[in-house]
């Protein structure tokens, strides 16, 4: 503890208005009037889903990659709290401010995806609520994980506004919801996965693991939660021109390492116990992307493998960036490449659709920005002197 | 070979052929028309060739009736309701009197203990004769538990009465290869009499099938003391042999480009082919384009009614993949100067994949930029940290 006093977290200060964050503004304020439009005329007007695809990158990037990405609190809280590794305790307050909005984002991005959207809250509610299925599991369990991760947060806030009482009670319970913020994406990040299992053989061989695909997902959000950690840590050292945080990323590194090895081996074996492999040999536009997201896999794999090269700062953060762009490939493959409903169906985002998810990323660096500016969040350093 | 054997009765045959037909209608106190008709419609359904219903009419008449054994385990019994139920009046009178039906739970008159034992007599009885006929699929997982009848496990039940079966029928889409028990994720671990037992029986899948091809077995193993011949699947090639699609009364609407879209659209009033709509015709190996169901008159199938072919004989195909899923089309395609059969449907425009190429770019040039950078404060750190 004495060791964390050190890095007791600040508010960093500084700007606001940067042309960065001007346009990033811009960036959600045309979202923001996709998504109006959206909203009166409805998905046809603005979405290229149709009979075929039924869902598109609102669903597939915003909500499954998105929450996916957001995994850095869920990783952290599980190694600091749950395992007890005190020494990353530095970097649990800004991967949770990030896991934050990209899940609020993620479950706020549903309801943009829903053609009925007035009834979205029919899932929450005892008379209609299906509760034998998957995707009330994946609802519920998000839904919850949004706002315990609001509480897990708060002190933050409380800490800002100087209400040390209700900050002090809110401590005792904090291991409460500590606890339950491990657990719930651990239910719904493996979900997210069994939600292609009835889809059966709609999804392509290469994704389609049955059983395992619960596992599957589940490894590799702890594998993005790492990786996005990694990225996180290196962009605002160099974005706040602050020291890097290497030193505590290398052990990370390690473990994420191991267990990036044990996911490859998985898969691999997955896909030859299935009979699946061959498929990717096929000139097909599923085999070309499923070579590149396992090359998004393989090649962190390879370049992390000595303890040399998880002390340089630039392979780690190539790494990570991989590791991100894989766990990314490997959901939009498996919902939308991946994702047979016969001949003749085409998907591709509109444009209007990318602007939208464009606008949501921006959206959350521009939040990201505003709150470790305003909030004790980033460990108090001095910047870095070059 | 029944081919030739039919040629030398068909000759003699004539005679007694009306002789016998009297005598079986009068034990089933039905008139000597329809028991011919029954010998011709069963001898079709064979494909054998002209002269083969009298030869089934001796056959029925003068036959011991062989003991039959009829298990039940994951079904629903409509295959049992599907030759019983028929509109035809006279066809499960035949059916009785073809077989000899000493088990039979949903069917006997006895219950509880006293039904296991008329199983267990009639197993010592006929001990190497009997037809074991196997209806529904027999859970294997937790060692078989999740189907019993009185206390018995089916796994258990299946291998006695098989063992000393002249012959093992196993009828509809469960008990042929798993059916709908089977579907993923199949809880129960449903198989078919063919992975129980470990050897090839015959099957008669469909969901349920069509009685004339249960019969037609029945029939041709009394004719000619075998079962009929059969694929590598174990089904019945004379039932089995062709593709619905091949013979579908719908076909020539298919050739043509003439599909229904949607239920109640204009196509789908006038009868076009159901292709779009997912009929699975052209996928599944099944007679029900060709012999009427249930003996009930031609429009008494599912395409016939107006509904897609769900394909419940195809292992693969029936219960696994969405009803309204286009099929593959197996062994065929329409020449190219046919309409076409595959509608383009769904947009991708160059500017999204340009915008999202530029998006990709960035990103990744971003990304490359930054580690560089990084690169060069890992070079100008290695020799500090080694100095230290």
């Amino acid at each position: 503890m004495a060791n964390n006093h050190a890095h007791a977290p600040a508010p960093l200060g500084g700007s606001l208005l940067t042309p960065f964050t001007l346009l990033l503004g811009a960036l959600s304020a045309i979202a923001g009037i996709i998504l109006a439009y959206r909203f009166f005329y409805g998905l046809g007007a603005v979405t290229n889903i149709n009979d075929g695809y039924p869902w598109g990158i609102w669903v597939a990037y915003d909500v499954v990659v998105g929450s996916a990405l957001a995994c850095g609190g869920f990783v952290m809280a599980l190694l600091v709290y749950i395992f007890n590794k005190g020494q990353y305790h530095p970097l649990v307050r800004p991967a949770l401010l990030a896991s934050l909005f990209g899940y609020t984002l993620a479950g706020v991005s549903v309801i943009f995806d829903l053609g009925r959207w007035w009834n979205f809250w029919h899932i929450f509610w005892p008379g209609y609520a299906q509760v034998n299925s998957v995707m009330f599991e994946v609802a519920v369990c998000i839904t919850a994980y949004i706002v315990v991760m609001w509480i897990e947060f708060s002190p933050a806030f409380l800490e800002k506004i100087g209400m040390k009482d209700v900050k002090r009670k809110l401590d005792k319970l904090l291991f409460f919801f500590i606890a339950l913020g491990v657990l719930l994406p651990s239910m719904h990040q493996s979900s997210l996965g069994s939600l292609l299992v009835i889809f059966g053989q709609q999804i392509h061989p290469l994704w389609q693991s049955g059983m395992l695909l619960p596992v599957i997902y589940l490894m590799t959000a702890v594998l993005l939660g790492f990786a996005v950690v990694i990225f996180e840590a290196t962009l605002s050292s160099t974005g706040f021109g602050r020291p890097l945080e290497t030193k505590v990323l290398t052990p990370l590194s390690r473990i994420m390492w191991g267990l990036l090895a044990s996911y490859v081996a998985l898969r691999v074996l997955d896909l030859l116990w299935r009979g699946a492999l061959g498929t990717a040999f096929a000139a097909t536009w599923q085999a070309f992307w499923f070579w590149v997201e396992m090359a998004c896999f393989i090649v962190p794999l390879a370049t992390l493998a000595s303890d040399s090269a998880r002390r340089s700062a630039s392979k780690l953060f190539t790494a990570a960036v991989l590791l991100m762009a894989g766990g990314m490939l490997l959901r939009i493959n498996g919902f939308l490449v991946g994702y047979q409903t016969g001949d003749g169906w085409h998907y591709f985002p509109s444009f209007a659709e990318l602007m939208v998810t464009v606008g949501i990323i921006a959206f959350e660096i521009l939040a990201y920005i505003v709150f470790v500016r305003k909030f004790p969040v980033l460990p108090a350093a001095q910047p870095a002197t070059r | 070979m029944a081919n030739q054997r039919m040629e030398n009765m068909s000759e003699t045959y004539i005679e007694e052929t009306a002789e016998a037909a009297s005598t079986v209608a009068n034990r089933l106190g039905i008139n000597r028309r329809e028991f011919l008709q029954f010998c011709a419609a069963t001898a079709t359904t064979l494909g054998l060739p002209t002269g083969a219903e009298a030869a089934i009419a001796k056959a029925v008449e003068k036959a011991k009736r062989p003991s039959v054994i009829w298990l039940h385990f994951q079904e629903c019994t409509g295959c049992s309701e599907s030759l019983l139920r028929a509109e035809h009046p006279t066809l499960e009178k035949l059916i009785l009197d073809v077989i000899s039906l000493d088990y039979h739970e949903t069917l006997m008159a006895a219950a509880g203990h006293q039904a296991e034992a008329a199983r267990k007599a009639a197993m010592k009885a006929h001990k190497g004769k009997y037809v074991l006929v196997v209806e529904g699929a027999i859970p294997v997982k937790d060692n078989g538990i999740y189907c019993k009848v009185g206390g018995h496990k089916a796994i258990d039940m299946v291998k006695e009465c098989a063992a000393d079966a002249a012959a093992v029928i196993a009828i509809g889409s469960c008990a042929s290869w798993g059916g709908m028990p089977s579907t993923e994720p199949n809880p129960t671990g449903a198989s078919s009499v063919g992975d129980v037992l470990g050897k090839p029986v015959v099957t008669i899948p469909g969901c349920p099938p069509n009685p004339y091809n249960f019969l037609a077995t029945v029939v041709h193993f009394l004719t000619f003391g075998s079962l009929p011949a059969v694929d590598q699947l174990g089904r019945p090639k004379f039932a089995y042999g062709r593709i619905i699609h091949e013979h579908c009364e719908r076909r020539a609407h298919f050739d043509a480009g003439r599909f229904a879209l949607e239920f109640g659209d204009e196509g789908h009033r006038k009868g076009y082919c159901l292709y779009k709509l997912g009929c699975k015709g052209p996928e599944t190996y099944a007679n029900c384009s060709t012999i009427g169901f249930g003996d009930a008159g031609e429009s008494n199938w599912p395409v016939g009614c107006g509904h897609p072919c769900i394909g419940c004989t195809e292992k693969g195909v029936g219960f696994t993949k969405p009803i309204h899923q286009t099929a593959v089309l197996r062994g065929m395609s329409p020449p190219a100067s046919y309409p076409g059969i595959v509608e383009q449907q769904g947009k991708a425009s160059f500017a999204a994949a340009a915008a999202l190429a530029a998006i990709a770019g960035t990103a990744a040039g971003g990304a490359a930029m930054l580690a560089k950078n990084l690169g060069k404060q890992d070079a100008e750190q290695q020799p500090r940290q080694k100095g230290e």
